[in-house]
C-alpha cells in the first residue's frame, strides 16, 4: 500500500491533506486493515469545532469501536455523506473516496508538525 | 518488556499464522480472530462451510461407578436421561445459583462422562467438580489430550464425510460417535456454536494439523474457509447462544438467562437448586431479552439500556448481524420489560439510540 507523499499522518492513524486553508481528514489504510470490516461511521455535524487530538467521531468494525482523533484544529465544513450508507468504502479506498470530514483549519502551519509519509510508514512498521 | 505470561498456543497455531490469520490474546490463548474477514467468514459458514480451531476449549472427564451421581450433582440438566453417545447442554452452578460455567456433557459410558468446558474456566470447573466429589469418582482435566476442530455450515457433513467411514447421517443432532477421521481415532459430535448444522471433532493434538489441512482440502469444492473467533461470535449471537462472561456469569442464574430448559428440578438435589427454587417461588427480577437497533448506532457489550429515560439494564452482547443486516444484541431488563416489543434506548457513547426488544434467537437455520 502506498501512503500519499502529500498527506500528513498521526500516530492514531488519521491522515490530513491540505488545500489552501482546508484540510481533508481520513483514516489510514493501516487503520482500516487493523479494524477489519467497517460497518458504521459516526461523524461530527457540519459547523462543529474540533481540536487537535480530540475525538470527533468513531469508526466501528464488526468487532469493535474505534475513536477518530482530529489531526488538526478548526471548523467542520463538510462531511462525507457516502459513508452513512456505505461504510465499507472505508475498507476499499481509505486514502481517497472514503475521506471523513473537511475542516477549515484554524492554523494551516500546524500540519507541518505531523508525520510525513515516510515517518508514518516507519512508525507502523514498528 | 512485559511481565505477562506467554500466551497458550493450540496445536494449530502455526497453521493459523501460515494462513495469514490475525491473532489475538483470547483469555490467555493466542487465537485467530479472523482470516479473510469476519463478514466473509460468517457468510461462508451460513452458506457453505467454515472451519474453526476450538482447541482452546477445555475437556474434563468424570469416571467411576458413580460418575452419574457426581455429574448430576454439579450440573443442572439431567444426565440420567442421556443414552450412550448422547450429549446435552448444561450448567455448572454455585450454591448461590450463579454460573460457574456452561458446558456440554457427553455420555461415553455408564461410568464415563466427557465434559466440554470454556477455555478460561477449565481450571475453575475442575476444582469445582473435584470439591463436590463425594462419590470416589476420578475427575481428570484432560484438555491437553484433545484438540478440537469445529466444521460448521450446511456443507459440513458433506465435507467431513469425505474423510471418515463413520456414517455421519446416523449421528443425530446432539449425539456423538467415537469413530475415525482419516483412519485415526476421533470423537465426532453433531454439535456446534453457530446456529448452523455441523460437527465438532476431538482428536489427538499431534494429529490436529493433519486433520485441519485434510478438512480444508475436502471442503474446497464447497468453498470452505477457515473462520476465527470474530465470526464465531457473530454466528452465536444471531443464534442467541449464551457466552460465558456476557449473558451468563457467577451473578446470573439460568432462570434469568432464559435457560430454564437446562434446569431439571425433578432429578433431585444439585448444586444451586435451593436458590433456583427460591427464585421460582419469589419470581424473577430480571430476564435476558433480544433487541434490534432502530436508530443509527450499534449497541455493544456493556452499554447501558434505558426505558423511558431511566437506567434499566445492560447489553450483554451486541453488534452487527451480517445475516439479518441489522444491529442486534441481547440485554438484561427488569422482568416486566423483558418482553418482545418494548421500546428501549441503548446508550451508545453517551447518546441515547432507539431500539426495540425482540425474541431470542434472531436467526434459525432453514430446515
Amino acid at each position: 500500500m502506498t501512503y500519499p507523499e502529500n498527506y500528513r499522518y498521526t500516530k492514531e492513524h488519521e491522515w490530513v491533506s491540505v488545500e489552501g486553508d482546508t484540510g481533508t481528514v481520513g483514516i489510514t489504510f493501516h487503520a482500516q486493515s487493523e479494524l477489519g470490516d467497517i460497518v458504521y461511521v459516526d461523524l461530527p455535524k457540519v459547523g462543529s469545532v474540533v481540536e487537535t487530538g480530540q475525538s470527533f467521531g468513531s469508526v466501528e468494525s464488526v468487532k469493535a469501536v474505534s475513536d477518530i482523533y482530529s489531526p488538526v484544529s478548526g471548523e467542520v465544513v463538510e462531511i462525507n455523506t457516502l459513508l452513512a450508507d456505505g461504510p465499507e468504502k472505508l475498507n476499499e479506498d481509505p486514502h481517497g473516496a472514503a475521506w471523513l470530514v473537511k475542516i477549515k483549519l484554524a492554523d494551516p502551519a500546524q500540519v507541518s508538525t505531523l508525520l510525513d509519509a515516510a515517518a508514518y510508514q516507519a512508525y507502523i512498521a514498528g | 518488556m512485559s511481565d505477562a505470561p506467554a500466551l497458550l498456543k493450540t496445536p494449530l497455531n502455526a497453521a493459523h499464522r501460515a494462513l495469514g490469520a490475525r491473532m489475538v490474546d483470547f483469555g490467555g490463548w493466542d487465537m485467530p480472530v479472523q482470516y479473510s474477514g469476519i463478514l466473509d467468514e460468517h457468510n461462508t459458514v451460513r452458506n457453505a462451510v467454515g472451519l474453526f480451531d476450538v482447541s482452546h476449549m477445555g475437556e474434563l472427564e468424570v469416571r467411576g461407578p458413580q460418575a452419574l451421581d457426581l455429574v448430576n450433582y454439579v450440573s443442572t440438566n439431567n444426565a440420567a436421561k442421556l443414552a450412550h453417545g448422547q450429549a446435552h447442554y448444561s450448567g455448572l452452578l454455585y450454591e448461590h445459583g450463579g454460573f460457574v460455567d456452561d458446558i456440554l456433557v457427553h455420555k461415553v459410558a455408564d461410568d464415563h462422562y466427557f465434559l466440554c468446558v470454556n477455555a478460561g474456566n477449565q481450571d475453575k470447573d475442575f476444582a469445582h467438580i473435584a470439591a463436590a466429589n463425594r462419590w470416589d469418582c476420578v475427575v481428570e482435566n484432560s484438555g491437553p489430550k484433545f484438540a478440537q476442530i469445529a466444521v460448521q455450515g450446511p456443507k459440513a457433513a458433506a465435507t467431513l464425510q469425505k474423510l471418515t467411514k463413520t456414517d455421519l447421517s446416523a449421528i443425530k443432532y446432539y449425539w456423538f460417535a467415537d469413530g475415525e477421521v482419516s483412519g485415526d481415532w476421533a470423537r465426532i459430535a453433531h454439535t456446534g456454536y453457530t446456529g448452523e448444522d455441523g460437527f465438532e471433532i476431538y482428536v489427538a493434538p499431534e494429529l490436529a494439523e493433519a486433520r485441519w489441512n485434510e478438512l480444508l482440502a475436502a471442503g474446497a469444492e464447497f468453498g470452505i474457509k477457515p473462520a476465527g473467533l470474530g465470526a464465531r461470535n457473530t454466528l452465536r449471537l444471531e443464534a442467541g447462544m449464551a457466552l460465558y462472561g456476557h449473558e451468563i456469569d457467577a451473578s446470573i442464574s439460568p432462570l434469568e438467562a432464559g435457560l430454564q430448559w437446562i434446569v431439571k428440578m425433578e432429578k433431585g438435589d444439585f448444586l444451586g437448586r435451593g436458590k433456583l427454587e427460591a427464585q421460582k417461588a419469589a419470581g424473577l427480577n430480571r430476564h435476558l431479552i433480544g433487541f434490534e437497533m432502530r436508530g443509527r448506532g450499534i449497541g455493544r457489550d456493556g452499554y447501558e439500556v434505558r426505558v423511558d429515560g431511566t437506567p434499566a439494564g445492560w447489553v450483554t452482547s451486541g453488534g452487527p448481524s451480517p445475516t439479518l443486516n441489522k444491529n442486534i444484541g441481547m440485554c438484561y431488563l427488569p422482568i416486566h420489560q423483558a418482553l418482545p416489543g418494548v421500546a428501549i434506548e441503548v446508550m451508545v457513547r453517551n447518546q441515547s439510540v432507539e431500539a426495540v426488544t425482540v425474541p431470542i434467537p434472531f436467526y434459525k437455520r432453514p430446515k
